[in-house]
């Protein structure tokens, strides 16, 4: 074939993903008394897909480990096995070791092979166990075929293949005689045609296939090379095989054991660890191997172009808008080509029209952009499952406004900071069982989840019912660690605020789950870094919640145009509280520099923009001539001094790093109507600068 | 657009560079003449007001609306300390692609006015003397004497990077 297959391993990719992440959403949605046929049926469709493509792409690696994990759901599906929660454990350790294998191959790493073995183990321990009908047999063959020793894979002398072929095969394109040939390049072959199925002469329809066949063919000779050459007919004919064993052993084959009898024994070369010992070492190891997994995950930065699936209908909608504007555009060019003025009402109309259809335009194409929070909020409900299980907690996890749409950036660069506060929540904030109910609370804590829209933010709030944050602790670890002076005075929101610095943790003791104190920071930094802020209430006992504000989209900004000088800039609108002039009598001084105003009993610090920003030929240096703008940012309040208010417009950000750098008190760049340059304001960086 | 004009311009410089000789675009700063590689040189354009950026050296001029990039405007005269001097609608901003790490960054420099562009052998660059502390000659490539008139040869990544432009910092 002279398709370049690798064209096609993008979307292979995206698809084994998007299948991981249902099969390991099943898995945890599993419920183990009463589960549903089809919720099986879809796991087992997912692993069927990813190992079907795998072979075709040639990932050997993952079809035969796919492989195992399909004969264990199988046999859950046919409702063979029972379904017990280490099974679905193991599952789960199968699925982030998939993913690990798939994401290896995508970045053209190397696969880890032990991890790999080791799952394949711990997968076939579940297999070869309690096999519900003669569960004693099943513990014994298991047994037996962990004492193997490496070397008795050689025991297979050859197969015994029954091949028989669906009439259709010929009109696939299937040629047997070729795949003989394939199979007597790997041993002897012996073959034995049966003829019972022609028809006679007259009835014979020459492109049907009605012959079958018994092969035989000897050899030491690995089962995934049979399986190789019968790869593309599988769906096409039946095929039993069998192994001829050189000394009958005792893991005579019961059903579905050959293969797995094999491949176990092959992943005891890698690893050889008695059964017993093995499976209690389980757990341990899948821990470690999360771990190992979540710091890859980190560093395997995503290689190649990124791609969306869009919703038709968002697509349906832009045509349509395209196909208006298209419209609008032939009525006005005729109209500009035989112009009068008596057609003004006309054109007017005509443009007023174009305006319209273009931020239509512009808002669907946003659209396009956007994701529901889902894809975040996703992975949560396993990082509950994990982290509850291994601690002994009782968690019960809630996803609110899960539909919540964002841009599909921010949706990418929450992930990490978001993970790090429900896994803190989860950690830090609940209490154990014993604990909460000698609190008088439920023994299960809660962990909220929720994301909202609220003006043109989304904010997604963590909440949980724990032990809320201890201001006398947190205040007196930020004087041992030197971060605040032990005189300071901080309101409750400073106190809060502490969890933020560099360096900073309380938990007394280190788990690997969180508490190294390298947390918090960065995940501000990142909210930050996206344009938004962070902010954190709690009560000791209550529990604590946190709350992110994010900007919708990081592409279009509804922003207020101010003037200082002649110079225009823009700051957020969602930043803005109110404007006001103030009057002499409000205004303060701060050893006899810092300005403040009274605003409703509040003193408020006052940034001079024009002073900051140096703007020479600002109208007004003073206070009570000009504006107070108040604004807020990372729950920060102050009065920005400018000359005026301009008017409010949508604006598109533009980078200034692009071709600059980065300015301190300014977030990006925009484009004014005039195809002038106005920088837009960002308020932390104006409160930075300020106290410089 | 930027990544495609780079890319030609890179394929033209590996042919140029098995030939002999270079093209420069020269032009003046008060009594001084400079060349840069004619390859980097995106546009000319006429000197139009700027945005001010606030609290960056007075040499950094502004930015500007360059077809929907943001573009930064470097005054090279003050940059190379040659004083200031008023811009009238005759002062030129020539338009250079820097490359940085691996990206392709835009900067305009003003300029008194361009002067042409000239042919270069490449065995005819002098190496710029060195003055020690007193003149700083990092970013300048070499010397050539065009017609009896030195004209220094600025190599256009050092210099653009002189001005910090290195965008990948604290954030």
């Amino acid at each position: 074939m002279s398709i370049d297959m690798a064209q096609f391993h993008q979307v292979f990719f995206e698809e084994s993903f998007e299948g991981l992440d249902a099969m390991e959403s099943g898995l945890l949605n599993l419920d183990l008394g009463d589960f549903n046929v089809e919720d099986i049926n879809t796991i087992f469709r997912a692993a069927h897909s990813i190992k079907g493509g795998s072979g075709t792409f040639g990932f050997t690696a993952v079809s035969d480990f796919t492989h195992v994990m399909e004969t264990l759901l199988d046999e859950m599906r046919d409702g063979r096995r029972k379904i017990t929660q280490p099974a679905v454990d193991v599952l789960l350790g199968s699925v982030d070791c998939l993913r690990d294998m798939l994401q290896s191959i995508q970045n053209g790493s190397e696969v880890d092979q032990a991890d790999v073995a080791e799952h394949k183990l711990a997968l076939d321990n579940e297999l070869n166990n309690a096999v519900p009908n003669s569960p004693s047999v099943g513990k014994q063959t298991a047994k037996a075929s962990t004492v193997l020793p490496a070397d008795d894979v050689k025991q297979i002398a050859g197969w015994v293949i029954a091949f028989s072929p669906h009439l259709h095969l010929l009109k696939t394109g299937n040629e047997p005689v070729r795949m003989f040939r394939e199979l007597a390049s790997l041993g002897h072959l012996t073959t034995t045609v049966d003829l019972q199925g022609v028809p006679n002469l007259y009835d014979l329809d020459p492109e049907e296939c009605h012959l079958s066949w018994k092969l035989e063919v000897s050899g030491d000779i690995p089962e995934t090379e049979i399986d190789e050459i019968f790869d593309w007919v599988e769906d096409d004919c039946d095929l039993a095989k069998q192994p001829i064993y050189q000394t009958p052993s005792e893991s005579t084959p019961f059903h579905g054991s050959p293969e797995i009898a094999i491949s176990h024994a092959v992943s005891r070369v890698t690893k050889d660890v008695s059964s017993e010992l093995a499976s209690s070492e389980e757990s341990e190891a899948n821990a470690a191997d999360r771990k190992n997994g979540k710091k890859e995950d980190a560093k395997a930065a995503p290689k190649g172009s990124s791609s969306i699936r869009v919703d038709t209908s968002k697509i349906d909608t832009l045509i349509n808008m395209v196909g208006e504007l298209v419209i609008t555009q032939s009525m006005l060019s005729l109209l500009g080509e035989h112009f009068e003025l008596n057609k003004l009402d006309q054109l007017k109309n005509g443009l007023s029209q174009l305006e319209r259809h273009t931020r239509e335009l512009q808002e669907s194409v946003m659209n396009i952009r956007m994701l529901p929070i889902s894809f975040v909020f996703s992975r949560f409900p396993r990082l509950a499952h994990d982290i509850s299980s291994k601690l002994g907690k009782k968690i019960e996890l809630k996803l609110v406004g899960e539909n919540t749409e964002v841009d599909k950036t921010v949706v990418e660069l929450l992930s990490d900071p978001l993970v790090h506060l429900v896994r803190n929540s989860l950690d830090h904030g609940i209490e154990m069982p014993d604990v909460r109910l000698a609190a008088g609370k439920p023994e299960t804590g809660t962990v909220t989840l929720e994301a909202y829209h609220r003006g043109g933010n989304i904010v997604i709030e963590v909440a949980d019912d724990g032990k809320g944050l201890d201001k006398d602790k947190l205040r007196a670890k930020a004087i041992e660690k030197g971060l605040i002076d032990a005189d300071a005075i901080l309101s409750d929101k400073q106190t809060y605020e502490l969890i933020f610095m560099p360096g900073f943790s309380t938990a007394e003791k280190l788990t690997d789950i969180s508490g190294r104190g390298v947390g918090m920071d960065v995940v501000r930094r990142n909210i930050q870094a996206l344009g938004g802020n962070i902010e954190i209430l709690s009560e000791l006992g209550k529990g604590s919640t946190i709350s992110i504000h994010l900007p919708l989209t990081l592409a279009i900004l509804d922003g207020q145009s101010i003037a200082v000088g002649d110079e225009t800039y823009i700051l957020p609108l969602g930043s803005i509280i109110e404007s006001l002039h103030v009057k002499e009598d409000r205004l303060n001084r701060v050893a006899g520099k810092g300005e403040t105003f009274l605003l409703r009993g509040q003193y408020l610090p006052i940034i001079r923009m024009h002073q900051i920003f140096n703007v020479l030929s600002a109208k007004t240096t003073k206070l009570t001539e000009g504006l107070i703008v108040v604004v807020e940012g990372q729950g920060l309040r102050c009065g920005l001094f400018v000359d005026d208010l301009l008017g409010q417009q949508q604006v598109v950000i533009k980078s200034l790093e692009a071709n600059y750098r980065r300015i301190e008190g300014v977030s990006g760049a925009t484009i004014l109507g005039d195809g002038s340059v106005a920088l837009i304001l960002d308020i932390p960086g104006l409160v930075r600068l300020a106290n410089q | 657009m930027s990544e495609i004009i780079e890319l030609s311009s890179t394929d033209q410089q590996d042919a140029k560079r098995l030939d002999t000789s270079l093209q420069f675009l020269s032009f003046t700063l008060g009594q001084e003449e400079y060349g840069v590689d004619i390859l980097r040189v995106q546009e000319i354009r006429s000197w139009e007001p700027v945005s001010r950026i606030p609290n960056v050296p007075s040499y950094e001029k502004g930015v500007v609306n360059l077809r929907g990039a943001i573009v930064p405007i470097i005054d090279l005269r003050e940059r190379f300390q040659l004083g200031h001097s008023d811009y009238s609608p005759l002062t030129v901003v020539v338009v250079l692609q820097a490359r940085m790490a691996d990206k392709t960054r835009i900067i305009g420099v003003v300029v008194d006015s361009v002067s042409d562009v000239v042919d270069v052998n490449k065995k005819s660059i002098q190496s710029a003397p060195n003055f020690g502390a007193k003149v700083s000659t990092e970013f300048i490539n070499g010397l050539v004497s065009v017609s009896g008139r030195m004209v220094m040869l600025l190599d256009v990544d050092k210099l653009l990077k002189l001005d910090g432009l290195d965008g990948e910092d604290e954030s």
